[in-house]
């Protein structure tokens, strides 16, 4: 999208490597996070701005309040279900590129609330990069986790971020689904599988082997 | 070795006829009794707590009553929380009122028992403003509506959540897993 691609477009082919490399180094260097510190991991996340670890040694200068002005989302701490589409929300309104971190074990996956109120994963809302385990991480992991995705961000190539149709838009997947894996005929079973079974309202079980419970 | 002995058996035995709550905690509630007897259905002395079951159509005139006469002066309402004593239960809603009092320095529980057919409950709003959330909070978790109440909708779960999270027959991990569609 943008000044990028346009360049892109328009340079020999010889140089849309080094153009890559220079645009992917401008982006990793200058990480700007959006503030989204929910619960506990937040603390650990404003111990790594603050002096003794300092993520602004990295690029991430500031952390804007605004999602408008700010490139990566660091997800910190339990997303209930009441908080889940404010997320969306906010992720949405992120310009392109934007990235996600998902930092804790209950943004990663629930964390030790296997419950009703709490989302399993934050993956389950908004796709995301880098998963940093931890009841809290420790700030060194979340700077490494930075770092992590700084090494995925030169990685990326300019053809990746370009404005495609509507149609083709990463928004338009449900997140959580790999791109032209067949999601039409997903939820084409799923839809048949609820009317079946629509009016039937079980409790949400999941059988695990390493788990043994009482009552779910 | 004979003193300590002596002196053991007499702090049992002192222990054995005092009542669990101090002296000044049982004149007040027998001070209650006598005022209000028909709202006073029993009374639990267990711990050095004091546990007062209240009929459903008083609690609101005991309430007032508590709040303003100066022996009382239960000025605090530190909580309003149900308890859902389980479907096979009758009356299976409880709904406590913890009262303190900031200048005498007593407390008291108030428990209005509900059973589940008719699970409604006047509101003490009117005698102390945080009643309102405390009260939006026991009817989201449990399903028991306060009648009069100003505002009663949910406070903790989403507002199109179906059923009552804290109720024994609701399952723990909920019905079905987020998804965003």
């Amino acid at each position: 999208m943008g000044l990028e691609n346009i360049i892109a477009e328009a340079l020999p082919e010889v140089l849309t490597t080094k153009l890559d490399a220079l645009v992917n180094w401008a982006r990793k260097s200058s990480l700007w996070p959006a503030t989204f510190g929910l619960a506990c991991c937040a603390i650990e996340m404003m111990n790594a701005t603050s002096a003794r670890n300092d993520l602004a040694r990295f690029g991430s200068e500031v952390f804007r309040a605004s999602p408008r002005q700010a490139d990566v989302m660091i997800v910190s701490g339990r997303v209930s279900r009441k908080m889940a589409p404010v997320l969306r929300r906010i992720y949405d309104q992120m310009p392109e590129p934007k990235w996600v971190i998902s930092m804790g074990a209950c943004a990663t996956s629930g964390g030790v609330f296997d419950n009703y109120a709490i989302v399993q994963g934050v993956d389950k809302i908004v796709p995301v990069d880098v998963y940093v385990p931890g009841c809290p991480p420790r700030p060194e992991m979340l700077i490494n986790a930075v770092m992590m995705l700084q090494d995925k961000v030169m990685k990326e190539s300019l053809r990746d971020r370009r404005d495609i149709p509507i149609e083709q838009a990463r928004e338009a997947v449900p997140p959580g689904t790999l791109p032209g894996s067949g999601i039409s005929a997903l939820n084409e079973a799923a839809a048949q599988d609820a009317d079946e079974k629509s009016n039937v309202s079980r409790p949400y079980t999941i059988p695990s082997r390493h788990e043994r419970r009482r009552s779910s | 070795m004979s003193k300590d002995i002596e002196r053991e058996q007499a702090i049992a035995e002192q222990a054995a006829t005092e009542p669990l709550k101090d002296q000044a905690g049982s004149q007040l509630i027998s001070a209650l009794q006598a005022t209000h007897a028909d709202a006073v259905s029993e009374v639990i002395q267990a711990f050095g707590e004091i546990t007062i079951i209240v009929p459903r159509e008083h609690i609101v005139e005991l309430c007032e009553y508590l709040k303003t006469k100066p022996e009382f002066n239960f000025n605090l309402l530190a909580d309003i929380c149900g308890a859902d004593r389980g479907p096979e239960e009758d009356p299976r809603f409880e709904v406590n009122y913890h009262l303190f009092s900031t200048t005498k320095f007593h407390r008291l529980r108030l428990k209005v028992v509900l059973s589940e057919e008719d699970a409604r409950v006047p509101t003490v709003t009117g005698v102390w403003r945080t009643a309102n959330w405390h009260e939006r909070e026991t009817f989201d978790m449990f399903g028991v509506r306060f009648d009069g109440h100003p505002d009663l909708r949910r406070i903790l779960l989403p507002d199109d959540w179906q059923g009552h999270a804290l109720r024994k027959d609701f399952p723990l991990r909920g019905y079905e897993p987020y998804s965003l569609s």
